[in-house]
Parts: structure tokens; sequence; C-alpha cells
């Protein structure tokens, strides 16, 4: 009997949840924050069922009902893409190291 | 037009991508590097499914602009937000990815052909069953967090919203909402999918508002892990490797940093979940400990103190994000360093509105991360230590939560700041904290009160030393 392809996304995803809490834990502490606003963007990869919709339309009916939602979603999530990362980075580039001349 | 084959394989690459961004928040030094693979796994994922797609008419110029659109206006809150409005922000944004997916969700449920899933009325099983538990999630993300965006702004109170018969009905409306996923499973009336998104959204809202201000760090951690999953969800629906195993890390991560701040508060998940916290509690301590004694200090004293000390800890807590003191904080402690004075910050992990709240506000006043100490690195240290100086925290200092088994917050980990030759607590009045009690530690023989506000005391007692 042929293995359903959902098993195998299942596979994928149950192994992603365990490298997540691997990942995860070793994270420090002060750098929690960021944590969150990264995880933010990188979340916002939802962004391809997004463009997917919007382009589903033909060039005559490229505004229908399923494609404007896809349209806003692209939006919204271009605004945590686009937030996310730069927030983070914008976070990162503060945190330095004591001077050595200390 | 890419081949499915190679478009998988690119998708999986950008996910490892978002695996190594996360890892490179290990520390500091490496987390630059990290976010810029996360950059790099997003621009391949949507490259990718432009190229998959290989729809170049007018559709992907409109694609293009919406794109732009949001990515204009991201930039330009990424670039204009106060650090001190992180846990805000933090929070508007998922409440974006909750709509975002349940938009995706609509999207999918309307035009089924597109995502290869069926057609409409006749959407795959296992896919309808996917898309709802994508959109639910998603909707009660988005709820949630316009909630806690709310509570954190102000524009709602902290305080919080409890009313009878609550518990029993957001656990009647968690029971509608799998009956109606599985009616909708088993009729495909899009009816049911309305509702199905009414009531999450519903429910999202009726799960925060008991939820008090200073548990925000756990919702905010919370509906995190919900965005992730929620993101899982359509990715299964779009059967999208990247989307997976993204929603499944970001689920995770949200989870870990629920159990970190669950644990700081020594309180169980449900018991936060639940609400209602500081509402309650307010007994029997208020009467009788009013009256005891407190000796309250200028900064002419506090200065006094720490001229005379050789090593100072300083404490933040919430209290300093409100009053924006942590530039006047550190001048302070550049003031103290010139005079040989060693300083270092301890940090409690729910200190402030999220997880790592303090340790970012210190950063941008560019305090050396190496001086900032999490609580079980530096508890040992106060015994040694001169003076405390405690800005803006409060209920994450009290003995009680060590002493007092009665005391709602026992056996809670604290900061052993009354350990310390002298402590100075920077205070505007001497009301209890969030939780509602009395803290011990203002009436201690060695603790002198700093009634005032924390940013204009610490800059009288910059000018004192």
């Amino acid at each position: 009997m042929e293995i359903d392809p959902f098993i195998f996304r299942l596979s994928i995803f149950v192994l992603s949840i365990f490298i997540g809490y691997y990942v995860v834990w070793s994270v420090t502490p002060s750098l929690h924050t960021p944590l969150m606003s990264v995880t933010n963007a990188i979340s916002s990869v939802i962004i391809v069922g997004a463009i997917i919709a919007g382009l589903a339309g033909n060039s005559d009916t490229i505004f229908n009902t399923s494609s404007i939602f896809g349209f806003l979603a692209i939006s919204l999530a271009a605004i945590n893409i686009f937030g996310g990362f730069l927030v983070t980075q914008r976070m990162l580039a503060m945190y330095k190291k004591k001077k050595k001349d200390k | 037009m890419l081949s499915a084959n190679i478009s998988a394989i690119s998708y999986l690459i950008s996910g490892i991508l978002f695996i190594l961004a996360l890892r490179g928040l290990s520390s500091p030094e490496t987390s630059r590097q990290g976010n810029l693979f996360g950059i790099l796994g997003m621009i391949i994922a949507i490259t990718v499914t432009f190229l998959s797609i290989g729809n170049f008419s007018t559709g992907f110029v409109v694609v293009l602009i919406f794109l732009l659109i949001g990515g204009l206006i991201g930039a330009f809150i990424a670039y204009k937000i106060p650090m001190t409005a992180m846990p805000e922000l933090v929070a508007g944004f998922h409440s974006l990815v909750g709509l975002a997916a349940v938009f995706v969700a609509i999207a999918a449920f309307l035009n089924p052909d597109a995502f290869n899933l069926g057609s409409p009325g006749n959407i795959k099983l296992g896919s309808l069953i996917e898309m709802s538990i994508g959109a639910a999630v998603g909707a009660i993300t988005f709820s949630g967090s316009i909630i806690a965006f709310l509570k954190l702004q102000g524009i709602m109170s902290g305080s919080p919203i409890t009313f009878k018969g609550q518990h029993p009905l957001n656990a009647f409306i968690l029971i509608s909402i799998i009956i109606i996923t599985y009616l909708l499973c088993s009729t495909q009336s899009s009816n049911l999918f309305w509702i199905l998104l009414a009531i999450s959204f519903l429910i999202g809202f009726l799960l925060i508002i008991p939820i008090g201000g200073a548990d925000m760090p756990v919702v905010i951690s919370m509906l995190n892990s919900y965005s992730g999953w929620a993101a899982a969800g359509i990715g299964f629906t779009l059967e999208n490797t990247a989307l997976i195993i993204t929603g499944a890390l970001v689920g995770s991560s949200g989870a870990i940093l629920s159990y970190i701040m669950c644990k700081g508060m020594n309180r169980s998940f449900f018991n936060v979940i639940l609400g209602g916290f500081g509402a309650t509690e307010q007994s029997s301590s208020s009467q009788d400990k009013e009256q005891r004694p407190v000796k309250s200090g200028n900064a002419d004293d506090a200065a006094f103190l720490m001229k005379n000390a050789s090593s100072v800890i300083i404490v933040p807590g919430y209290g300093m994000a409100v009053a924006q003191a942590q530039h006047a904080l550190r001048e302070m402690v550049d003031t103290l360093k010139k005079n040989d004075i060693k300083v270092s910050y301890a940090i409690h992990p729910v200190a402030g509105r999220m997880p790592g709240h303090m340790n970012v506000l210190l950063a941008e006043a560019n305090v050396p991360y190496d001086e900032v100490f999490e609580l079980e690195e530096i508890n040992n240290d106060f015994a040694n230590a001169d003076v405390a100086f405690v800005i803006g925290a409060n209920d994450v200092t009290n003995p009680v939560a060590k002493t007092d088994p009665q005391s709602p917050i026992y056996g809670m980990p604290v900061l052993d700041v009354e350990k310390c030759k002298s402590v100075l607590f920077v205070k505007r009045s001497l009301s209890p904290g969030y939780a509602g009690i009395d803290n011990d530690l203002f009436y201690k023989e060695n603790t002198l009160m700093l009634f005032a506000d924390a940013k204009k005391m610490t800059e009288d007692i910059t000018k004192n030393l």
C-alpha cells in the first residue's frame, strides 16, 4: 500500500517541532524580544499562499473575491516581513559588548 | 515555470535558513548573521513562488504593488517605533499573521482550484480540515492579539475583565468550534465556514480580556505560538514545506517562551489563561501593614550611599520602561563607573511586558550586554553587593515569595535584593504591585525609599554624585 503524502508532511512537521524545541532553548534569554520579532517575520512566509491566491485569476478577472483576499493577505504579510526583519536588525545592532579598555 | 520538485527543494532550503535564523540568536555575536539568513530564506520562498506560478502578466504587477505597500508600511513602522513600545508592536504583528492566515484560508476556500484542492463545494476532505484549523487558529490569534495590543497600548484598561459564567461560555464556544468544523467538513457548506470564522474571532477576544496587564509576557508568548500553529495549518493546506517548518518552529518557540514566563511567576499555564489574577487576591495584607514605618530619602542620600559603595546591582522593571529612564540610568552608571564602582544589572525573567523586554531597553541605552545578568547568574551576588538600586521593579523583589506560604506569589523565584547592605527603591508611592500585595522590602531596616519619577530621580542622583 502506498503511503499518503500527508504522512510525509506530518513527519516534517513533527521533526521541525523537535528542532524548534532544541533551537529555542539555546536562545539566550537576553535575546527573547528579537526572537519574538523574528519569528513574527518568518511566520509571514504565509505570503506564499497569498501570492498563489492573488495570481489565480486570468488576465481579465484579476480581481475576484478570492484574489482580493489574497492581495490583502499579501499586504498584511509584507508589513510583517519587512517590519519584523528590520526591527529585529535594529534591535540586534544595539547589543554591544563592553569596550576592551574597561 | 519551475518544476514542482525544484520548488519543493527550494522551500526546504528556506525552511533550513529559518532554522539557522533562530539558531543565530544563541548569542548576540551570531544573531545579526542569523537575521540575514532569515531574510535570505524569505527572498527564496517568495521568488520560488513567483517562478513556479510563472504568471508575469497584469496580476503579477498587482501583487507587487500590494507587496510594496505592505513593505513600505512595515519598514516605516520598524524605523519609527520606540524600543519601549516593542510589546505593542509584537502584539500588533501577531494579529497581522493571524489575519493573513484567515485571508489565505478564505481565498483557498473560495477558489480551491488555484491551490489544487478540488473545486468549490467539493474540496478534498484533508485540505478542508487543515484549512479550517488554520483559519480558526488564525482568527483566534488575530482577535486575541488585538486585545493584547489595546491593553498594552493603554487604550483598554490593563485590569482583568471577568464576568459570571465566563469559563462555561468559553468552553461552550470551544466545543462548538469543534462541532462546526466537523459539520463543515461533512457538508462543505460555506455558511458554516463563515460561522466558524466568526466564533473563532469571538473566542480569541473572550480568552484574552480576563488576563491582566502584567500577565502580558505569557499572553504575547502564547499568541506567538498560536500564530505559528495557524501558519502550519495553512502550510498543510498548501502542501508547502517552508510554511510547515516555519509554523512548527514558531509554534514551539512561543510555547517555550510561555513556559519560561509561567515559571518566572511560579504559576501554571492554565492559571494564567483562566485569568483574573490580581482582582481577587487583595484580602488581608493591606490593612495591618499599612502603618509600618518606612525610611524615605532623596537623591542626595542615594548619591551618598552609592558613592561609598564598591559594588552596585541595578534591578530594572516595567516602571523603568514607563518612565523611559533607561538612558538616564546608563548615565548614572557611567558616573559610578568613573568612581571605580562595579555595576551590574539583574534581570528577572518576567520583568517588563514581554520576554527580554528589559534587555532590549538596556541595549538601546548602550549598556553592554555582558554587564546584564539573568536571575540565576546574579542572585548569589546580592549578598556581597553594597547597594541594590531597584528601578521600576516591585513584585520580583518581594521577599514574601520566600517566607510567607499564604502569599499569592509564594514560590515565585525572586531576586534576593534584601541581602544587599542597602537597598535603594525608586517608586512613585507605597502602592502595591500588580499582584496586589505589599512588598516587605519597603519596611526593611536597610531599605531607603526614593519616592519620585524614575527618570527624574536617576538624573538627580547623577547630579549629586
